[in-house]
């Protein structure tokens, strides 16, 4: 029990020490002679193109649920005015770069880990490396930086759609025009609402890239390590999501809001 | 003759149990050194130290005169560009055309940025290897066969001067075999490399081998050619050779 308790603990240890080292390899070869620029819009155009459908889906729901669930207690204060700008703020801040973020993760983490883990199981990453070819310039620096810029802007593509969304959800309940609708989400909208987010949104695609590369790189041989690639690559992502915009809203009160 | 080769002392233990005990072996210049041994033997370990994917415990393993384990990573890359490492499963590149598997090396290893001559270059080494009608195809249209001399044609396209096979022929039937065991000959006489080939195929150690060496218990247990070890006194050596 005891020793099985050590050994855990020295396994998690060896994790992040890997990591770590994986993480350094990729900033370095982000620099490295014969960038492969073709590889990194390839990427970006399948990251963004693949994921995009789903993200619309979500962020138009998200807008529409988010008006219907709270359009009668804000009636009961007579505020239903203020729905737009209650749901456009709320998405904006959190629920847009989160829920995106999460969806990412389990659509694009998934896809790298399971596509390089099948590379590694079926040595062709061992290739590439005894080739004289690099690797993790080749598949780790494009995938970890197309997921870097697409998940951000995928976000983007969510708030912009969830607005729609709300604005169906108040017009099912007879509420206002278009016009007065967007103009109260825009207006209730300033800089420190869209900026943090940003900013965490593009954290949060580099963890879905690195987490993804990194659980893919790390299958061993055997079938079966391509699937719990794929899953722990979700799964890891997820978590750090969540972490990480626990930590991004506390700085941001801190030094956004001056809380 | 020139040692393009020099194993000496090579010692490897994965979790505690010793794999490689001791190797030594040196491969001339132009010369198919044929090693033999069961499974799990040590064998793809062996080759793997030499192209430093597997960084041995001890010994010294010299290749075309830079003691590997000595290089930076920078002069490692250099010298995996004169080795050519065939997999045991080819390892293509299943996400790519066979156009695709074939430029990719020339353009990251040694740069060649013309089209017109990747090209060119691609269509001899398929050629080289008997696939010339395959250039558009994707690998998992390919059969056993044309996957290995698929995966030696990417192999070949950056003109190694050493060559390391891993099991060409296992998986292959006895026709296809064959078939491939000459073409490692061809390929001899057409690139003059040297080339190191683990086998435990008798028919392919017959065809393509100048010199074997017999692995066994992580050590080098016998040398000779063919027909040496095939007369030899030796029941374990002799065992190899009896159909
Ligand atoms: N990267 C590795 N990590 C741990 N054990 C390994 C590794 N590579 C090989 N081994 C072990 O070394 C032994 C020899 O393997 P190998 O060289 O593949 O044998 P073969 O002679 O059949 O090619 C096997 O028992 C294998 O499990
Ligand atoms: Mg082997």
């Amino acid at each position: 029990m005891k020793e099985t308790i050590t050994l855990k603990i020295k396994d998690l240890f060896e994790d992040i020490g890997n990591q770590a080292t994986f993480v350094g390899s990729f900033f370095r070869n982000i620099f490295r002679n014969g960038f492969e620029w073709n590889e990194l819009i390839r990427q970006c155009y399948l990251i963004g193109l693949k994921s995009l459908n789903i993200v619309l889906i979500t962020g138009f729901v998200l807008g529409f649920v988010l008006t219907l669930q709270s359009l009668p207690t804000l009636q009961q204060f007579g505020a239903e005015g203020y729905v737009p700008n209650m749901v456009s703020i709320s998405i904006f801040r959190e629920i847009g770069p989160v829920i995106t973020s999460l969806i990412c993760a389990g659509k694009i983490a998934s896809g790298i880990g399971a596509e390089l883990g099948s590379m590694k199981v079926t040595e062709q990453i061992d290739a590439m490396d005894v080739s004289g070819a690099n690797p993790i310039q080749y598949l780790v620096v494009t995938r970890i930086l197309a997921c870097t810029f697409m998940v951000p802007l995928l976000v983007l593509f969510a708030d912009a759609v969830s607005l729609l969304g709300g604005y169906v959800g108040t017009s099912t309940a007879g509420g206002m025009t278009a016009a007065l609708y967007f103009s109260k989400s825009f207006s209730s909208l300033v800089f420190s609402d869209f900026f943090p987010a940003f900013i965490k949104s593009i954290f949060f695609g580099f963890t879905i890239g690195f987490v993804g590369c990194y659980k893919g790189f790390k299958a061993n041989k055997g079938t079966e390590s391509v699937g719990i690639a794929a899953n722990s690559a979700v799964v890891a992502a997820s978590v750090w999501i969540i972490i990480l915009d626990a930590v991004a809203v506390q700085l941001t009160s801190i030094f956004v809001y001056n809380q | 003759m020139e040692n393009v080769i020099e194993i000496e002392n090579l010692k490897k233990s994965f979790n505690g149990s010793e794999v490689l005990k001791g190797i030594s072996l040196t491969v001339k210049k132009g010369e198919n050194l044929v090693v033999l041994g069961k499974s799990g033997q040590g064998k793809s370990v062996t080759i793997q130290c030499v192209v430093g994917m597997i960084e041995p415990d001890e010994g010294s393993i010299k290749v075309l005169n830079k003691e590997i384990n000595e290089l930076d990573e920078q002069e490692l890359k250099d010298i995996r560009g004169r080795i050519g490492f065939l997999f045991q499963h080819a390892a293509l590149y299943d996400s790519m055309t066979v156009r695709e598997n074939l430029a990719f090396p020339l353009k990251r290893v040694l740069k060649v940025k013309d089209e017109a001559e990747i090209e060119q270059r691609s269509v001899e080494a398929l050629e080289a290897v008997g696939l010339a009608d395959a250039i558009d195809k994707m690998p998992s249209d390919l059969s056993g066969g044309q996957r290995k001399r698929m995966g030696l044609a990417r192999t070949l396209i950056v003109k190694p001067e050493i060559i390391l096979y891993d099991e060409p022929t296992t998986g292959l039937d006895t026709i296809t075999s064959k078939e491939i065991s000459r073409l490692i000959l061809s390929i001899r006489e057409k690139y003059k490399a040297s080339s190191i080939i683990i086998t435990h195929d008798m028919s392919c150690a017959r065809i393509t081998a100048d010199r074997i060496v017999i692995m066994n218990d992580g050590k080098c247990i016998a040398e000779g050619t063919y027909e040496q070890l095939e007369n030899s006194s030796d029941t374990f050596i002799n065992s190899f050779f009896k159909i």
